[in-house]
């Protein structure tokens, strides 16, 4: 009976949530308009990498595999450290969340970049053709006939990512960029108690898991579409 | 560009701190095999059991699975290092970290077993089972190996990906390789540990993401 009071005490507080609650929201807002930012930016990142890769340009082609690679093989924290660092360093004063987008932009725009790449080889050849003999340009046929039937072949892989996406700004907690994350262990710090992180986890659960269920839900469709 | 040099790649300062990230990347080492070899277990096991179609406990996976795939691993992270002690629970750094990072691993893995699990045709369920196999038998000698095949490529990406997140226990001060590079920068005032950080994940992960582009062609799905 001792040990639930505990329990109730520590981390369902509601006193705390009470006086936390601002804090919580502040640093709630925080997050949406870094996802905000941070989803396009990388997702367009990505169909610029693609497209371009889709042009089979020799020497480009293998930069961008490089390039791709060695984004998607360094830790993100590891990466937003470094632009945190580094980049007052070249005489850029920019802001955390300056270096922060840039950071999520490389990283994200990597992945992005290699599923709409599996997105456009997944449509028969014979569509670029057919889109340029009715006279379309090579930009214009990627846009208005390729990618949109690329993309919906690989959405199930977009909206993981985008998940991945918004999941790891809370990374940017540790270079003390004033998101939920950050926020909630302010105020345990304040509170000397757990309430907050559990109140800041049930907050990306609201956002994230209907995102996680639809998720689901594409992956079997795609499935038993095979 | 001296400048540059001087504060990204200042040999002295490497060659002073090296020992000390070597002893890191070994513990990140450590900690990635531990959370690769549990993680996946456990990933097979909750999909093995999944498949037995138990109401309750169906409903206990799913609950399991969702929660850690929507929770950033930080977050999960922060909550059991600070949050726990508040109960009278203690760790160390190193186990909740392994203990976080596994559940999430084994979460993702759960998923890509059970995707590949329904996926294997229902002739095959049918034929094992009429050659006399048992459920589990079916399950365990015709079903799964099948499915494994399957899963091995999106497995592979996930797999890294999950791995790579042992930079997040620096936060919860394990003594790993980014924990000591910002030790170490702290101490040098100098970019350079940092960089030699990033090369040493850029040794482990580079090779594999390679790896993992092979993988994705020679186990590619049969459309």
């Amino acid at each position: 009976m001792l040990e639930w009071e505990v329990i109730r005490f520590s981390f369902f507080n509601m006193e705390t949530i009470e006086r936390m609650g601002p804090r919580l929201l502040d640093g709630w807002w925080m997050t949406i308009k870094l996802c905000l930012a941070v989803v396009p930016l990388g997702f367009f990142a990505g169909i610029l990498i693609a497209t371009v890769h889709s042009f089979h340009i020799r020497g480009v082609n293998w930069a961008i595999v490089v390039f791709v690679d060695f984004f998607r093989s360094i830790p993100p924290l590891v990466l937003l450290i470094y632009t945190v660092y580094g980049l007052p360093f070249f005489g850029w004063d920019v802001p955390a969340f300056g270096a922060v987008l840039v950071a999520f932009t490389f990283n994200s725009g990597s992945y992005y970049g290699e599923i709409v790449r599996a997105g456009i080889e997944s449509i028969p050849r014979g569509q670029m053709e057919a889109a340029r003999s009715t006279g379309l340009g090579r930009v214009q046929a990627m846009v208005y006939v390729i990618l949109p039937q690329a993309l919906r072949n690989v959405a199930p892989d977009l909206t993981s990512n985008t998940i991945e996406l918004i999941k790891a700004t809370s990374i940017a907690s540790v270079v003390a960029l004033p998101e939920l994350l950050r926020e909630a262990r302010i105020a345990q710090g304040l509170e000397y108690n757990a309430t907050p992180l559990i109140a800041a986890a049930v907050i990306y659960l609201i956002i994230l898991w209907p995102m996680v269920r639809l998720l689901s839900r594409l992956e079997r469709r795609m499935m038993s579409a095979r | 560009m001296d400048r540059f040099l001087d504060q990204f790649f200042n040999l002295e300062i490497m060659a002073r701190y090296l020992p000390d990230i070597a002893q890191g990347f070994v513990v990140t080492i450590q900690l990635a095999a531990a959370v690769i070899v549990t993680g996946l277990a456990l990933g097979l096991f909750l999909a093995i059991v999944r498949a037995f179609q138990i109401r309750p406990v169906n409903f206990l996976i799913i609950l399991f699975v969702d929660l850690f795939r929507a929770l950033p691993p930080l977050v999960v992270l922060i909550i059991f290092y600070f949050g726990l002690p508040f109960i009278g629970i203690t760790m160390t750094a190193f186990i909740i970290a392994w203990v976080v990072l596994a559940c999430v691993l084994a979460a993702f893995a759960e998923e890509i077993y059970w995707a590949g699990i329904t996926s294997v045709h229902s002739g095959q369920w049918e034929a094992a089972r009429s050659t006399g196999l048992g459920f589990a038998e079916t399950l365990i000698y015709v079903v799964i190996p099948q499915a494994i095949r399957m899963t091995i490529p999106p497995l592979t990406n996930r797999t890294i990906a999950i791995t790579k997140n042992t930079a997040l226990a620096s936060v919860v001060t394990v003594e790993e390789m980014l924990t000591v590079a910002q030790t170490s920068l702290a101490y040098a005032a100098n970019t350079s540990p940092l960089t030699m950080a990033a090369i040493g994940y850029l040794l482990i992960f580079f090779p594999l993401t390679m790896a993992s582009r092979w993988v994705e062609s020679r186990y590619a799905w049969k459309r």
